[in-house]
């Protein structure tokens, strides 16, 4: 007989690891790319390879740098790699897209920790930068023709359509996916809605903050007098609902939390959309309500069973 | 309604079936004078005293221990110190079995009140069976017996593997019953709850059948949903009463025992002779034959191990008790005592951990937690030694049932961490 383990219980352990839910992540985005494939061509493939490649390479040579363990194989950059692709244009030149993940990998994730110590989503803090730095790029139909799907058309997207009051696209268009899409994760609400369901299913997130966010848009733009539907298929709002809204990192742990911050999502999303200098407000939401998690986890921490009141204003 | 958190475990109760077999007599015993939580015995005999199956050998005078009973008839051959689990050093007497098994004189014990009760609990040699092995005496000698109106008897034997209770329940429905009767009647309790998780519909239906036609004992079917048989989640499920901060459960009116335990206590009553054996289940995730083993306690692991022809060869970890609160041991001629309820065998598959990676914060341990505490946070308090966060995140109130360490995708060692924790905060 071998030498007996003596250790503290537990003495099992769930099948669950970290790989297997970044896994399920990773497959949860395949029906928005496949959606994005169909509409813009091969070169959302190409921009999707770059930006996972670059972020795993960046995430490499951090930790290489920093002499830490290694933790690429976590998959975790893979994700950071396809949500930075699902957020960037299909004609955006290459370049950028390294430069977002070395945003997203190298500043956002790294220099905070790695993995679960970034206090923002470093897909959408990469978002945001691009767009702040390289907004032409970011907004502009820069599809290059010959980069284009059969019948694909680049235009902006139908938000900038309905400041610039043009016609819009048909709400199933819309919810099965739209060609003029400036993002390409963007494309296809049902695509999104098929991955969040299978990340619900999967029990890797919880429903709460996707329906919360969606719904306080819904609701906001509908008393603000706009299309409610039009407004909850438009823009990033799927995406970032049901993808970064739901990041466990640079989101509250607790229910009490998530509604609060996907409330506080809905309403700075509406904001910026119907008052704000920019036509999408969904990732400034998100980065701003990531920011302020702290202290949303603070003040909706659970009360532990049979904690005295007293005890707790004593403490 | 407040629902209360947990895990799903694979049940692995392959052993539910395996009837209840007497081990043969083994050549000695070595019977420790520490089985239940408190202060262990002094030995009141000598070596070389011939003793009967449950002559007393062990007392002590402190109220918060249990005397101990040969579980055999023999000659003692030692007193020996050794190190408990407790790490203090206590006393272990061992005991030449004889061939001529002799039993002392029992007879029927009466018992009228709460006073009689405990006198037969403590004489009895009774210590909570289910593992934690708190004195039953102690239990019922609640002060203020006035208070108490319910009775809520563990049989949810929520631990994957273990059917010790569950075979308890299937082989002696009537020692348990008359237990609760007898404990209700002594105490003036007017209501009792056998809670039970609906994992065991024989069980529930079994008793049920025989409390037809009886009033005050209600058999309650539990979810299967670990920990249900952690004590306050118990109390919870079957009286809707939760247990604050610094109350025991009879500050609430609640007493909460054993399914054993109880069980053990009537057969005293009835008999007079105390607990000399104990049912432990024999199971593990190589184990191709579970068995449910009645064993005399001080039997070393070893020899009932020889007895269910467990090959010992791929077994990397033993457990006494289940695998989310167990104990593992560290050498198999460790002796049987009173609170062990299994011994469980896992071989590399399960013994050997996957290596521990960063917190992603996914909050799957909060989700998981009975108590509603936040294990992560506690971790964290924890390494950086700030004994004032810790004390604001109650880890005090961690029952270490173990589900967020189960449930962590990065596989951080949280209820361990709590369990370190809370000494830090006895040091401090």
């Amino acid at each position: 007989m071998n030498q007996l383990i003596v250790s503290p219980s537990p003495h099992t352990r769930s099948g669950i690891t970290t790989r297997q839910i970044m896994l399920d992540v990773i497959i949860a985005l395949c029906p928005a790319l496949i959606a994005a494939f169909i509409l813009f061509g091969y070169r959302v493939l190409i921009v999707a390879a770059v930006a996972v490649g670059s972020s795993v390479l960046i995430e490499f040579l951090c930790r290489l740098a920093m002499k830490r363990e290694q933790t690429i194989g976590d998959l975790s950059a893979v994700v950071t790699g396809l949500l930075l692709a699902m957020n960037l244009p299909a004609g955006i030149p290459l370049w950028i897209v390294v430069f977002g993940s070395f945003i997203a990998i190298a500043v956002v994730k790294q220099l905070f920790g790695g993995i679960g110590q970034n206090f923002a989503n470093p897909a959408i803090t990469a978002r945001v930068i691009l767009l702040a730095s390289f907004s032409g790029y970011m907004t502009a139909r820069s599809v290059p023709e010959q980069h284009l799907g059969v019948d694909a058309i680049a235009s902006a997207t139908p938000l900038v359509q309905l400041a610039g009051g043009r016609e819009t696209s048909s709400l199933l268009q819309m919810f099965l996916g739209v060609k003029s899409s400036c993002a390409v994760g963007e494309v296809s609400a049902l695509a999104l809605l098929i991955g969040g369901v299978y990340l619900v299913a999967r029990r890797v997130i919880k429903p709460t903050a996707p329906l919360v966010f969606i719904a306080a848009v819904f609701v906001l733009t509908g008393l603000l007098g706009q299309n409610p539907v039009e407004q909850i298929l438009s823009g990033g709002l799927m995406l970032g609902a049901i993808f970064m809204a739901t990041d466990y990192a640079t989101t509250p742990s607790t229910t009490k939390g998530k509604v609060v911050f996907a409330l506080g999502c809905g309403v700075i999303t509406v904001l910026i959309r119907l008052y704000g200098g920019y036509p999408e407000g969904v990732s400034f939401a998100i980065l701003l309500m990531n920011i302020l998690t702290p202290q949303i986890d603070k003040l909706t921490m659970k009360k532990p069973l049979g904690l005295k009141e007293e005890g707790r204003k004593a403490a | 309604m407040l629902k209360l958190n947990g895990v799903r475990l694979f049940h692995y109760k392959n052993s539910k079936d395996a009837a209840t077999v007497d081990l043969p007599l083994p050549p000695t015993v070595t019977i420790p004078l520490l089985q239940h939580m408190g202060v262990g015995c002094s030995p009141v005999v000598a070596v070389g005293d011939v003793v009967k199956a449950g002559q007393l050998i062990g007392d002590s005078d402190a109220a918060f221990s249990v005397p101990v009973h040969s579980s055999v008839a023999g000659t003692v051959t030692a007193i020996t110190d050794y190190v408990a689990s407790t790490g203090k050093v206590e006393k272990q007497v061992t005991i030449e079995v004889s061939p001529e098994q002799e039993t002392v004189e029992g007879g029927p014990v009466t018992v009228t009140d709460q006073a009689s009760l405990v006198a037969a609990a403590r004489a009895a040699g009774l210590a909570g069976l289910g593992g934690a092995g708190f004195p039953t005496h102690v239990k019922l000698a609640y002060k203020d017996i006035g208070r108490v109106d319910a009775l809520v008897v563990n049989g949810a034997e929520c631990e994957p593997y273990i059917t010790s209770d569950y075979r308890e329940m299937m082989e002696c429905p009537d020692d348990i019953i008359g237990g609760v009767e007898l404990v209700q009647r002594c105490l003036g309790i007017k209501q009792a709850y056998i809670g039970i998780e609906d994992n065991k519909p024989d069980a529930i239906a079994l008793l049920n059948s025989r409390l037809a036609g009886k009033e005050g004992i209600r058999v309650e079917a539990l979810p299967s949903l670990y920990p249900q048989g952690a004590e306050k989640v118990l109390i919870y499920n079957t009286t809707g009463r939760i247990i604050e901060e610094g109350e025991i459960p009879a500050d609430k009116g609640v007493i909460v025992m054993n399914i054993t335990t109880i069980a053990n206590l009537c057969r005293y009553i009835r008999t007079g002779i105390p607990l000399t054996h104990k049912r432990v289940t024999i199971d593990g995730n190589y184990v191709k034959k579970p068995m449910n083993v009645r064993v005399p306690l001080g039997t070393s692991i070893a020899y009932v191990l020889e007895f269910a022809g467990v090959p010992m060869e791929p077994a990397r970890k033993v457990l006494m008790g289940g695998p989310m609160m167990g104990m593992a041991v560290y050498q198999l001629d460790a002796p049987i005592i009173k609170n062990n309820n299994a011994i469980l065998l896992l071989d590399e598959r399960e013994a050997v951990f996957p290596k521990t990676t960063a917190c992603i914060r996914c909050g799957r341990c909060i989700d998981v937690c009975p108590m509603n505490l936040m294990p992560a946070a506690l971790e964290k308090a924890y390494d950086r030694g700030d004994g004032e966060r810790l004390k604001k995140l109650k880890v005090n109130l961690c029952i270490n049932c173990g589900c967020c360490t189960f449930a962590c995708p990065a596989k951080r060692h949280l209820a361990q961490k709590n369990q370190l924790a809370k000494a830090l905060l006895r040091k401090k």
